[in-house]
């Protein structure tokens, strides 16, 4: 019986093999040109990445960097939904040509697929009020910081500010937004992309990045051995960030510039 | 139940609990002073004879005693800085815990004085006792000692209460438990301790109060 099935498996993955070898062997970016359509998996969720605006359709950095690849490629773009668990099974079962979907770069994930050059800021860092002279952990001395209690920022700024720094702990992300906003504080530390939000609902206290504690920028995800369509979108990512083109994206989806490590080429 | 406990991984952080609770002393003891203050004054506009400052403090009353205390909390913290008026947190917790134990205390203090038989007032008004000597002993004296247990028992509340404030970076006792929670992920033995503290805390206050109590209304 025992045997039975294990002859089972070895038949059933003997097929799996045979029917997947011609989909390996051809190349994914050929295969883009001849049908005329890149598939992308996009954010659907997670402003200002990608979500659904206004208008019921996706906006947002990484909508606007896939039809800017595939503009270039002269293909139609396919945009297809995914949340952050499913979108490397989706490329993985090829589904999609490219993930475009706020990706970071680990070693595990390594392992199992390809990064382009990085195209989008994530990070977390001390943002403030314009005037205030802040570049780096040491000078946060004297001044007070809000953030949010427990969160990786706090566990992260408490390791490397100056002792007399005050920081002001709130329960939770939407507290600390608003006690900047109320005034209450003149610096928080947060992730770029509640910067983003809080600088698009609220133009009245201007907030600038002071400096970056941790820095996961986006990578476009493509599937192993696509050396030629890795190539092309990296080719894309330099031409874009040398025309200015993705920077323009930054600002308008961050309301910052590109930072000077994503923008090198 | 197999769980570990590790009491000795909360002991780095003893002053910061020491802190927290010194601060909850703080808060709680400007806010009891200041807020029976103002329950007094506004127990004598809610029994006085003009209509419009009785009507006055009962839209004061009936506006605290029928909110949260917490959306009270972040109205004088988040909301005030638009109008101008920008508080510390510990400032906004103790103008919240005062404005909050006023509204109670005012009614506790209310039902005492409407305790006082008006035959005590016409014996005061047949002593030649001026309205102020009429107010101050006839009065307003046997009534807070009439509701001394009530309002020793709101004191406690607005100091359980007081755990609240934590949620505007204030770093009081709830403050500290829930910073050491976030460092050490040693939850249980954190709010073990914490509710230790709070009940130490309140059967002291309590003790506290009777000494005041015992004082203040002595028969002399």
């Amino acid at each position: 019986m025992k045997l039975a099935t294990q002859a089972a498996g070895w038949a059933f993955g003997a097929l799996i093999a045979l029917a997947a070898a011609p989909a390996a062997l051809a190349d994914a970016l050929d295969d883009i040109t001849k049908s005329k359509v890149l598939r992308v998996a996009v954010p659907q969720d997670f402003a200002p990445f990608g979500s659904v605006g206004r208008d019921l359709q996706p906006q947002g950095i990484d909508i606007d960097l896939a039809r800017l690849i595939a503009k270039e490629l002269k293909v139609k773009v396919e945009l297809v939904p995914v949340t952050s668990a499913n979108r490397i099974p989706y490329l993985q079962t090829r589904k999609v040509d490219l993930v475009i979907s706020s990706l970071g770069k680990t070693p595990e994930r390594e392992k199992i697929l390809d990064f382009s050059n990085a195209y989008a800021p994530f990070f977390s860092g001390v943002f403030g009020l314009e005037g205030i002279a802040v570049r780096k952990a040491d000078d946060l001395g004297g001044k007070t910081v809000g953030v949010t209690r427990g969160a990786i920022e706090d566990l992260d700024l408490s390791k490397m500010v100056p002792a007399n720094t005050t920081i002001k702990r709130f329960e939770d992300n939407n507290a600390t937004v608003s006690a900047f906003l109320a005034g209450q504080v003149d610096l928080i530390a947060t992730g770029n992309v509640v910067a983003a939000a809080i600088r698009e609902r609220n133009p009245k206290r201007k907030l600038a990045t002071k400096f970056v504690i941790k820095s996961s920028p986006c990578y476009v995800g493509l599937n192993k051995g696509e050396a030629r369509l890795l190539a092309k979108v990296n080719e894309i990512l330099a031409a874009k960030k040398r025309s200015g083109e993705l920077n323009q994206l930054s600002i308008k989806w961050f309301g910052e510039p590109l930072p000077a490590d994503i923008a090198k080429i | 139940m197999r769980y570990q406990f590790q009491f000795d991984a909360i002991w780095p952080y003893a002053d910061l609990l020491a802190r927290g609770v010194w601060l909850t002393i703080q808060l709680t003891s400007i806010a009891a002073v200041l807020g029976i203050a103002l329950g007094v004054l506004c127990a004598m506009g809610r029994t006085s004879r003009f209509a419009w400052l009785r009507a006055a403090v009962g839209v004061y009353i009936e506006l605290i005693r029928n909110t949260p205390f917490i959306v009270q909390l972040f109205f004088v913290f988040f909301g005030l800085p638009s109008a101008g008026i920008k508080l510390t947190a510990n400032e906004a917790a103790v103008l919240a815990m005062v404005i909050n134990m006023g509204a109670y205390s005012t009614e506790i203090i209310r039902a005492g004085i409407e305790a006082i038989h008006r035959g005590q007032i016409e014996a005061g008004l047949s002593l030649a006792l001026t309205r102020l000597q009429i107010f101050r002993y006839v009065i307003i004296k046997p009534a807070l000692e009439k509701i001394y247990p009530a309002l020793t028992s709101q004191f406690i509340i607005v100091m359980l209460g007081s755990a609240v404030v934590s949620q505007i970076s204030a770093e009081e006792l709830t403050f500290a438990a829930q910073f050491i929670q976030s460092r050490n992920f040693r939850s249980f033995e954190v709010y073990f301790i914490t509710t230790f503290l709070y009940l130490l805390l309140a059967i002291g206050f309590r003790q506290v109060f009777k000494l005041v109590g015992w004082w203040a209304f002595a028969r002399r």
